[in-house]
């Protein structure tokens, strides 16, 4: 299971992001036309939101208390897999708007959440309920050894 | 379905009548002409949502959809990249303000479609016997 103080330290490190998230690119939300550009500090930010951890959730709310169903079915489907918390980082988009807008644009992928492992894109929630179903993530997680070690493996 | 057979009586030729469903229109009209689709499921659940805070303040009927697409256009590529086609024609009601905020899809050819159907088949069997036994 996903340990509840580990994940609110990785979320705490994202609900504040670097200051280039700067408020002067906002509001495309609001506009006509969506802002379709992702300056080079923010994409240099999601690059080290995507980097800190081997699995990454871009999710709206926290793990504890998600805001959208599909971000808490992700992260549910995650604790069943048995994810190590101390490999993982969720990200919630709902604290900052440039990287809600940005990490769209940097997945080319419209909606939240989304997930990375070895900052590679893996999908969506509709991905991740169908791999969780057909054992493609287990397998992905084994492969990756994201997952809390099993009990009397040694630990190193 | 329903609709259709209550707009029937109407006796006005559809075009002139103003669509009470024209996100669903469009997605069918687009996904359609792409995809050519084998078959093609637009579910919205938008009535599910509507009480959500990011829907406070929208108007819109039509903004929680559920898709299932069988498509042969799917074939030989993963997951992500057929969902990206799909999000690719809907770019634009998807970045609307007050258009699609949700969009769950199932993408699938018509091979992967039969197969799952058959699973899924042997599934049902499996778990009605289970409920005879413990009836």
């Amino acid at each position: 299971m996903i340990s509840r103080p580990l994940l609110s330290t990785a979320f705490r490190q994202a609900a504040r992001p670097a200051p280039t998230f700067a408020p002067r690119f906002l509001s495309p939300r609001y506009s006509p036309i969506p802002a379709r550009f992702l300056s080079t500090e923010t994409k240099a930010a999601i690059d080290k939101a995507v980097g800190s951890a081997p699995v990454v959730l871009f999710m709206k709310g926290t793990p504890e208390t998600p805001q959208c169903g599909f971000s808490r079915a992700s992260i549910q489907i995650l604790g069943l897999q048995g994810v190590d918390p101390k490999k993982f980082a969720a990200f919630n988009v709902l604290e900052d708007e440039a990287l809600r807008q940005g990490i769209k644009e940097y997945s080319e992928w419209p909606t939240i959440p989304q997930l990375y492992v070895d900052k590679e894109f893996v999908g969506g929630c509709d991905i991740l309920v169908a791999m969780h179903q057909n054992g493609e993530l287990a397998k992905m997680f084994e492969e990756k050894k994201v997952l809390v070690p099993a009990d009397g493996e040694g630990s190193k | 379905m329903l609709r259709r057979s209550v707009l029937s009586f109407t006796r006005r030729p559809l075009s002139t009548m103003a669509s009470q469903t024209p996100m669903e229109d469009t997605m069918r009209t687009k996904i359609t002409e792409a995809l050519r689709p084998s078959t093609l499921e637009i579910h919205n659940d938008s009535h599910l949502h509507s009480h959500h805070k990011a829907m406070a303040g929208s108007t819109s009927q039509e903004t929680h959809f559920r898709v299932v697409i069988t498509s042969e256009a799917f074939k030989s590529k993963m997951q992500p990249a057929r969902h990206r086609m799909v999000y690719a024609l809907l770019k634009e009601e998807m970045a609307r303000e007050g258009g699609i905020h949700a969009l769950q899809l199932r993408t699938r050819t018509l091979d992967e479609e039969t197969k799952q159907a058959e699973r899924e088949a042997a599934e049902k069997g499996e778990s009605i016997d289970a409920k005879v036994d413990t009836a």
